[in-house]
């Protein structure tokens, strides 16, 4: 397209007038920051790590260290029992908060309080209430009777704390998320349910947990991702103490780089749940629509 | 439910309300006794620190006292930490903000070719665990040169906020109505007039929402922080506050003081807001099935 000058004086827009206005030169200008950002933060730290990871002597050396395989037994724990014993809880607190009693909004409210204060107030709190000489619960188990717990200072208390401090820190908002979407169901289902004289139980059965299905699926995987990465609440619960035993890759990539100076072990730590992270973030993909 | 309750219905529904309360009664003593027991101790003189209680039978203000003050060697730098966080936080508030209404004008208002990718970007940058990252990305700052500078925590706080930010704008964008652009059109202004002087007075109300969140991120946010800034005066409040463990006699009334304070500003935010801090995910998840 040549310029050419018409009547009216006014010019044929220039190519790069015409490149500017092209609605795809105008998305990634408008995205351009934001992919940016992904590119120097996201994708080149990734294949960073990827690079230095594909080094098999890591592999080996990890595999070969104790703490490593107690490393990932603990992860699993805690990304398979911590994350579905929340969920499952989360899945019938929403059915008590769904209630339409006027205090049971007051109690959805305070209920939120844990999501809102940052882990580690609550994890200091948690941490002095374990603390095997002053801490609360020994004083109670004193008062009982029982003899004193050193909650933090053996293995499967510490690991179970660091749980407990999860599910209470994250259960409200997972029950927030499922509490919206039990709302999103038509009120018409409950109400021909009803018409059939259909118990609650019933109703959970037949119209709640099918609609609910595909939410519990994506919040699941959601959740386990998110908490496969955590380092804040296993590191300041526990630091890994007894004797390492309680740490989580998070945790251990942490202490291999920064305290035995071992980059390609921290590295490799990651690269290690990477395939199921991306198995996660690809069924994710499917699922959610953004 | 419980409008139009008969006589038996009625009975049936105080039963069910008596269930509740009792049910009600075990999830608020597990909610509140952590938080409880963290203002007990803050409230607590060091005397009696050492012997435990389910109430301060000597309760003092002194602990907040001390901190405001800097009043020991444990808070001796509290009002430069709380900046520190307070400026990062309001950084990653500003910069999230602005890249995420940016971005979301183009994902949901200009129908332009790669939008698929942006948001299988996007998508991916909100699920990666942040940790994963964290070491190269320290890697890289130690390389530039931006360790112990703010920059760098905001930075990661931004790239780690805006995929949130992103979706949840995207998706109020989508629903406002096709007029913005025609009203752009007649009047003759361009893409980036109709963005500033149309599309962006429409998207305020979740535009404070999720700065709020980026806010809340930054503010949150321990391990960037503990990587990213050495030297007391200069780390954000809470890598101050875990330092606090690394010593055997750490004062845990005065801590627990450091931690209300710094757990008021998240509580405020997330109770204005948190209509808005949900409801972006779910509507994806939603959406989704």
């Amino acid at each position: 397209m040549s310029p050419t000058t018409r009547e009216g004086g006014r010019r044929a827009p220039s190519r790069v007038a015409l490149v500017l206005r092209s609605r795809t030169t105008q998305g990634f200008l408008f995205t351009a920051p934001l992919l940016v950002l992904f590119a120097a933060f996201v994708i080149y730290p990734m294949a960073f790590g990827v690079w230095y990871a594909l080094d098999a002597d890591s592999y080996r050396a990890l595999f070969s260290d104790p703490t490593f395989r107690q490393t990932v037994v603990n992860t699993l724990w805690y990304v398979g029992f911590a994350v579905n014993v929340k969920l499952f809880l989360a899945l019938l607190l929403s059915g008590i908060l769904d209630f339409q009693f006027a205090w049971i909004r007051v109690l959805a409210a305070l209920f939120l309080i844990p999501w809102a204060v940052p882990a580690l107030p609550g994890i200091l709190s948690f941490r002095w209430m374990l603390n095997s000489q002053w801490g609360i619960f020994n004083y109670l188990l004193g008062k009982f009777g029982f003899a004193s717990v050193p909650w933090l200072a053996q293995h499967d208390t510490a690991l179970g704390a660091v749980i407990v401090f999860h599910i209470w820190k994250y259960l409200p908002f997972w029950t927030i998320i499922f509490l919206a979407g039990r709302r999103a169901i038509p009120n018409e289902l409950y109400e021909a349910t009803a018409i059939d004289g259909a118990s609650a139980l019933q109703n959970f059965r037949y119209v709640t947990f099918p609609l609910l299905r595909n939410l519990y699926l994506i919040c699941t995987l959601l959740s386990m991702v998110f908490t496969l990465g955590d380092f804040t609440v296993p590191w300041l619960m526990t630091g890994g103490a007894p004797g390492d035993s309680t740490h989580v890759l998070a945790t251990l990539a942490y202490r291999y780089t920064f305290q035995m100076g071992r980059l390609e072990w921290g590295l490799a730590t990651f690269a290690v749940a990477l395939p199921v992270t991306l198995g996660f973030i690809g069924l994710l993909l499917r699922w959610v629509k953004i | 439910m419980g409008d139009d309750m008969s006589a038996p219905g009625r009975r049936k529904g105080r039963g069910l309300q008596v269930g509740l309360s009792l049910l009600a009664i075990v999830i608020l003593g597990w909610t509140l006794f952590p938080v409880y027991y963290m203002l007990l101790l803050s409230f607590t003189p060091t005397d009696d620190l050492f012997q435990p209680g389910l109430y301060v039978e000597h309760p003092t203000v002194r602990n907040y006292t001390y901190t405001m003050g800097q009043d020991n060697p444990f808070v001796r730098y509290f009002w430069h930490q709380i900046g520190n966080s307070l400026v990062v936080a309001l950084w990653a508030m500003a910069l999230v903000a602005a890249v995420a209404a940016l971005g979301s004008f183009a994902m949901a208002r200009l129908h332009f070719r790669f939008r698929r990718f942006v948001s299988g970007l996007t998508l991916f940058t909100y699920v990666i665990p942040s940790s994963f990252l964290s070491i190269p990305f320290f890697k890289m700052m130690a390389d530039y040169d931006l360790i112990d500078t703010k920059l760098s925590l905001i930075l990661a706080m931004v790239t780690f906020a805006a995929p949130y930010a992103l979706w949840v704008l995207s998706d109020y964008a989508r629903s406002l109505p096709p007029e913005i652009e025609e009203a752009g059109a007649i009047d003759g202004a361009g893409t980036l007039a109709t963005f500033l002087y149309l599309y962006l007075p429409l998207i305020r109300p979740p535009l404070i929402a999720i700065g709020t969140y980026a806010f809340l991120y930054a503010w949150n946010e321990y391990l960037y922080a503990l990587l990213l800034l050495t030297g007391e005066p200069r780390v954000t409040l809470p890598v101050a506050m875990s330092n606090f463990l690394t010593t055997d006699n750490a004062p845990w009334n005065l801590l627990m003081a450091v931690s209300t304070v710094y757990a008021i500003p998240p509580v405020v935010l997330y109770y204005c807001f948190k209509r808005y801090l949900v409801s972006g995910l779910v509507s994806g998840a939603v959406a989704g099935t």
